[in-house]
């Protein structure tokens, strides 16, 4: 099948490769662009560890062409970090609040989560839960993850972070 | 997983994409979302030649009035739907449905033209489309129809699209300002289809129900609309005895299939209960 040669930004950076049409962007982004902290968990379109941002969208990665992403911009976890390297605070509310624990849903959660944070800044417990719904995570349970983004929210809207009492 | 192999096509205009389709013909599969597509894709359920992406074309986006009617775009996603303030204010029902469909990411990519347009009983908006009294407008090379969503379906992905048409938007009449409305849908987990799902529009007057839709999800090969249920709750307020009525005639109606969801008796059973609770939460909001 004769290849199409595609461009996009990835993480503020020009890229550019030549795909199959029926190329998956998960594929793209990991075996092309060698960004594998990107994750392919079920590849059903259930577990979210592929989810990247794109144009401003959480996208499960898994479930879109690379073809389809010619001219988009596109956040994977790679390029989640601050400027000079330092964690952003959805890195360090992970890290702070024990948010992950084999980590492989980690990628995926953090990238939904900044999508998230930048619809609602300041989302309630409910709303987290509800917006990281189409990731799963088999190790946490969830609890810290949520205090995890509610750690990154605070943070952001620079107020003090308090846990909530359990 | 990997799909097999297809040519990729992207055309800008809604007439190169009719003509691709017409030309193509059975080998092609018009790509909205891709959520429902894709995946059968990458199982091998599904395997065309040829990909219509109908990402290029932008008239097939959005969400407008004209006059009494909300018009929306085939493309137009279930994000945007949620994010519409139109949506929020003449057709809240969509709101409530839509973030029962999936799950945010899926919300960001699925289209309300995929959802209704592919046939599959286990979508949430045909019945709703059907209780709202919707249709659709199909394209194709030889014009443009309007076909009603009462008329469109016909079997499990069966409708009544022509080879080489496409569901391009959506009509919908704007519910009597006052109307109470729910979706009620009962299922394992988030982005699972229904076990069993109900959507109910009524009005009221003096205390008593004036005009009532109830619409059926995944409880037949197709979308239903329990007419009967719909008659026996008019003129009453909504009592015990009439929600009975109602329920036992909508379940009279349901023939699901039994699946991983639960049997047959299950699923109508809880189908029943997904008709009351549609009818009490519906009349709570009414005015």
């Amino acid at each position: 099948m004769a290849k199409t040669h595609i461009t996009m930004k990835v993480n503020g950076a020009e890229v550019e490769g030549l795909v199959e049409p029926r190329t998956l962007l998960v594929h793209f982004i990991r075996e092309n662009l060698s960004l594998t902290g990107t994750h392919i968990g079920c590849e059903t379109t259930h577990c979210g560890a592929c989810t990247v941002d794109i144009d401003g969208m959480s996208v499960k990665s898994c479930t879109m062409f690379a073809v389809q992403a010619q001219g988009s911009d596109i956040m994977t976890i790679e390029g989640v970090a601050n400027a000079d390297g330092s964690l952003s605070a959805l890195q360090e509310g992970f890290r702070m609040m024990h948010g992950l624990q084999c980590g492989f849903c980690t990628p995926g959660m953090i990238l939904r989560a900044h999508r998230l944070l930048q619809e609602n800044p300041s989302p309630s417990e409910e709303e987290i839960r509800m917006g990281i719904s189409g990731n799963i995570c088999r190790c946490t349970g969830y609890q810290n993850i949520v205090k995890a983004i509610q750690y990154a929210a605070a943070k952001i809207n620079g107020v003090e972070f308090r846990e909530a009492a359990e | 997983m990997i799909p097999g192999p297809f040519s990729y096509h992207r055309p800008a205009t809604l007439a190169d994409a009719v003509k691709l389709l017409s030309t193509l013909g059975d080998e092609a599969r018009p790509l909205a979302g891709g959520h429902s597509l894709v995946p059968m894709m990458k199982l091998r359920l599904a395997s065309p030649e040829h990909l219509v992406d109908l990402h290029g074309i932008a008239g097939l986006k959005g969400i407008r009035r004209d006059g009494n009617t909300i018009v929306i775009g085939a493309m137009t996603t279930q994000h945007e739907l949620l994010a519409s303030d139109e949506i929020g204010k003449s057709l809240p029902i969509l709101d409530e449905t839509a973030l029962l469909i999936a799950d945010p990411q899926v919300r960001y990519r699925g289209t309300i033209g995929g959802n209704v347009a592919n046939g599959d009983p286990g979508n949430d908006m045909p019945a709703l489309m059907m209780t709202l009294g919707a249709s659709y407008r199909l394209e194709g090379a030889s014009g443009a129809r309007e076909v009603a969503a009462a008329e469109f379906y016909q079997g499990a992905y069966f409708t009544a699209l022509e080879p080489g048409e496409l569901l391009t938007s959506i009509s919908i009449p704007v519910p009597a300002t006052g109307h109470g409305y729910a979706y009620e849908k009962l299922k394992r987990k988030v982005g699972d289809y229904a076990t069993a799902a109900a959507a109910v529009v009524l009005t009221m007057a003096g205390g008593k129900v004036a005009t009532c839709k109830i619409g059926l999800t995944n409880l037949s090969e197709t979308p239903l609309l329990a007419e009967d249920a719909a008659k026996a709750v008019i003129g009453t307020s909504l009592d015990p005895a009439a929600l009975k009525i109602a329920a036992a005639a909508a379940v009279a109606i349901m023939s699901p299939a039994a699946d991983a969801r639960g049997p047959v008796e299950y699923r109508k059973h809880v189908g029943g209960i997904m008709v009351t609770r549609a009818l009490q939460r519906a009349v709570g909001r009414a005015s």
